[in-house]
């Protein structure tokens, strides 16, 4: 009962603090897999992977699958519903105030602030797995992930047949990659 | 009541199962379902909430989602809505979740993950870019940045305290001292 518990207001407090879409969720997730323990910041890198490929928001599928390593399925209902409660609850309230917030100064003022903010924190939790994924233990760089990722980011920002497709593609692509050149071992 | 509360579900639920990724890619699937098939919002109204959406808190789907459903059938239409967008996530990842758990020491498959690691840093960072041009406009914003990055590598404090403090922050820049200037 005291995991549910807890797992609830970890998710809550994710909800409430990340602003600006799904990966605003990742500084929170890093701060609970060091915090809890109850999943490993690999784990973690798999969990975005997965969230990512299949359908249903970014932010949600994470709750759900850290919910579900946590405590099954009763884990993933609890997250999830922890996760959206805030959203809910404030958006309510918003849409009952609906003009009074869009005129106030102060609330665009607080979103002037809270923008860069969220961008620097999924920036950090970006270098975070940027960091596990491309030293490997004894310091050494994976070269062969590197020459991936300058593959990937070649194709999804500059190749203009490439670079507005689905993440789904590049994700299974990179499988393969993984796949074939034995990455895990490397 | 009932029949329109199901029907907000299923709707809900139907957008849930086709947006992939994030909540931007669930915008031309509102567009559809909830302004041209069932007429419950314009398609400015539907704008408004997404840009709300955007910056409160919380995932971008699920605000906009409880917008939606509090037009159509008041508050309680807005947490059926929001059920109904989660309900399909819920499904689906407890299915993998359990599955990838038991295969994950599987040679190829951590191969595939090893590989997949790559490429969620680089969807990470195409996603930071994204957001750094709607967020860092000038030099305050471009400090507040820099000092929040600086300080969330560098201590261990809970990102909640960093959310606060640039609120904060944002209202003393914008409001107050923008103020203070008006006066002299």
């Amino acid at each position: 009962m005291m995991l549910y518990l807890q797992l609830f207001w970890e998710f809550f407090k994710t909800g409430l603090f990340s602003i600006g879409g799904g990966m605003a969720t990742l500084p929170f997730l890093y701060d609970m897999a060091d915090k809890t323990g109850w999943f490993t910041r690999a784990q973690l890198a798999d969990m975005i992977a997965v969230s990512e490929s299949t359908p249903g928001p970014i932010g949600v599928n994470m709750a759900t699958y850290v919910g579900f390593l946590t405590g099954g399925v009763p884990g993933a209902v609890t997250a999830t519903v922890g996760l959206i409660a805030p959203s809910v609850i404030v958006i309510l309230i918003v849409a009952a105030f609906l003009q009074a917030f869009r005129d106030s100064k102060y609330v665009a003022g607080a979103f002037y602030g809270l923008r860069p903010a969220s961008t620097a924190l999924i920036t950090a939790a970006g270098l975070v797995v940027v960091r596990e994924t491309f030293w490997l233990t004894g310091g050494v760089l994976f070269w062969q992930g590197t020459v991936l990722a300058a593959v990937l980011l070649v194709l999804t920002r500059w190749v203009k047949q490439t670079k507005n497709w689905h993440p789904i593609v590049f994700i299974g692509l990179s499988a393969l990659v993984g796949v074939v050149f034995r990455f895990a071992g490397a | 009541m009932a029949k329109r509360l199901w029907e907000l579900f299923y709707t809900f639920a139907k957008v849930g199962v086709m947006t992939f990724g994030g909540g931007y890619a669930m915008l031309p699937i509102l567009q559809r379902e909830v302004v041209e098939n069932k007429g419950w919002a314009t398609e400015e109204e539907l704008a408004d909430w997404f840009a709300i959406g955007q910056c409160t808190p919380g995932v971008i789907a699920v605000n906009t989602a409880t917008f939606a459903g509090r037009k159509v059938l008041g508050n309680i239409g807005g947490v059926v809505a929001t059920l109904g967008v989660v309900f399909p996530s819920l499904i689906i990842i407890s299915l993998l979740a359990g599955v990838i758990t038991t295969f994950a020491e599987v040679a190829w498959v951590k191969n595939a993950f090893a590989g997949i690691r790559v490429c969620v840093c680089v969807l990470i960072f195409n996603a930071v870019v994204k957001l750094w041009k709607k967020s860092v406009v000038d030099k305050k914003t471009l400090a507040l940045y820099a000092v929040i990055l600086l300080a969330s590598l560098l201590t261990d404090l809970s990102p909640v305290i960093f959310v606060l403090f640039a609120a904060v922050s944002g209202i003393v820049l914008q409001v107050a001292l923008k103020k203070g200037g008006e006066a002299e």
